[in-house]
């Protein structure tokens, strides 16, 4: 997170969207999470992204660990679709108030 | 046996399986078994079993536990180093991904025991000391330095091990052990620093540019995707 100093901003992660649950018409497993990860949109360019870790980062009103930031980290497990949308899993299952919102997809645990 | 064996060949061809070629008489022949026997004056040359040495007498033992434990199974397993990913050879320009120093372009000098790899900045270009970093953590690019010059070998994970301070456990040292908080690194490894990254700008600098390459960091920008970016 943001140490206090002025560095340059640079950003070493991918920019996600949490869409919902997995989920069939009438009934949603919120084990797994489906994230929209920018600029993938097909099932071969998801392949890059397996195993890749990723942070779901929001604030809460205490403190821990001396900020407000919390954060639940999950990773890529496998395309969903066709359309380059991911399934995810999280340590603990995200809440729900969360879908619509971003995640930081990162470029570790690293295969190139 | 000392000599060298060559593979041994049967001398009785396998005409089908389980029928050979030769009878036993004829195989007896064949073998010199009748040689062995001529050489030794008639019979085989046996070799009777040494008399059993004595045994050195043993006490029965005073203590016996109560029950029989099982004893563990014997593990001799020894855990290889990771193994090294092939885009990443000695000399080549790393991105780190993650932890202080991330976005920075760095050096890679050889892998270490553990497995993890050992990298420097150069220090007076990016601020990265020789330090130690995980495979998984790292993007390979493709910009390789000839380093062949560079001498990594007193750097093992030993040399990395933090310092076990080992302080009696007095009031008075209590108190004093919270005045003790800043450590700064020893002389020596600044001086390790220096020379090492000495031979490493050499070449460092012999490549047009590579000196802004890696001062600078690495970062995504708008529209960049990591999985059709070439590193």
């Amino acid at each position: 997170m943001v140490k206090g100093r002025q560095g340059e901003r640079i950003r070493l992660y991918v920019r996600g969207i949490i869409l919902g649950y997995k989920r069939s018409k009438s009934n949603q497993y919120p084990n797994t999470s489906l994230i929209q990860i920018e600029g993938v949109n097909t099932p071969e360019e998801v392949d890059w992204y397996r195993g890749k870790r990723m942070a779901y980062i929001y604030k809460a009103k205490t403190k821990k660990n001396g900020t407000n930031y919390r954060c639940i980290w999950g990773k890529v497990t496998r395309p969903h679709g066709n359309s380059g949308v991911v399934r995810a899993k999280f340590r603990t299952n995200l809440p729900p108030k969360s879908m619509g919102g971003r995640v930081r997809v990162f470029m570790y645990p690293s295969r190139i | 046996m000392a000599k060298s064996e060559k593979p041994r060949v049967s001398r009785n061809k396998e005409l089908i399986r389980g029928v050979g070629r030769f009878s036993r008489s004829k195989m007896y022949h064949k073998r010199g078994i009748w040689a062995l026997k001529e050489k030794n004056g008639g019979s085989f040359p046996r070799h009777d079993k040494q008399p059993p040495q004595a045994k050195a007498v043993e006490k029965a033992p005073k203590f016996y536990p109560a029950d029989d434990e099982p004893k563990p199974l014997i593990n001799k397993r020894k855990p290889k180093p990771t193994k090294l990913r092939s885009s990443i050879t000695p000399g080549t320009v790393l991105i780190l991904l993650a932890g202080r120093f991330k976005g920075k372009r760095v050096v890679f000098l050889k892998q270490l025991e553990s497995g993890l790899l050992l990298v420097t900045g150069p220090f007076k270009l990016n601020g990265v000391p020789i330090r130690r970093v995980n495979q998984a953590y790292v993007i390979a690019t493709s910009t390789k330095i000839d380093i062949s010059t560079v001498d990594a070998s007193k750097f093992t994970d030993k040399y990395f091990e933090k310092e076990v301070v080992r302080k009696k456990k007095t009031e008075s040292d209590f108190f004093e052990a919270e005045k003790e908080d800043k450590k700064t690194l020893p002389t020596e490894k600044k001086e390790d620093q220096k020379v090492l990254d000495a031979v490493v700008l050499q070449a460092v600098e012999s490549v047009p540019d590579l000196n802004q390459y890696l001062s600078s960091r690495f970062s995504l920008r708008s529209g960049m995707k990591p999985h059709e970016l070439v590193f």
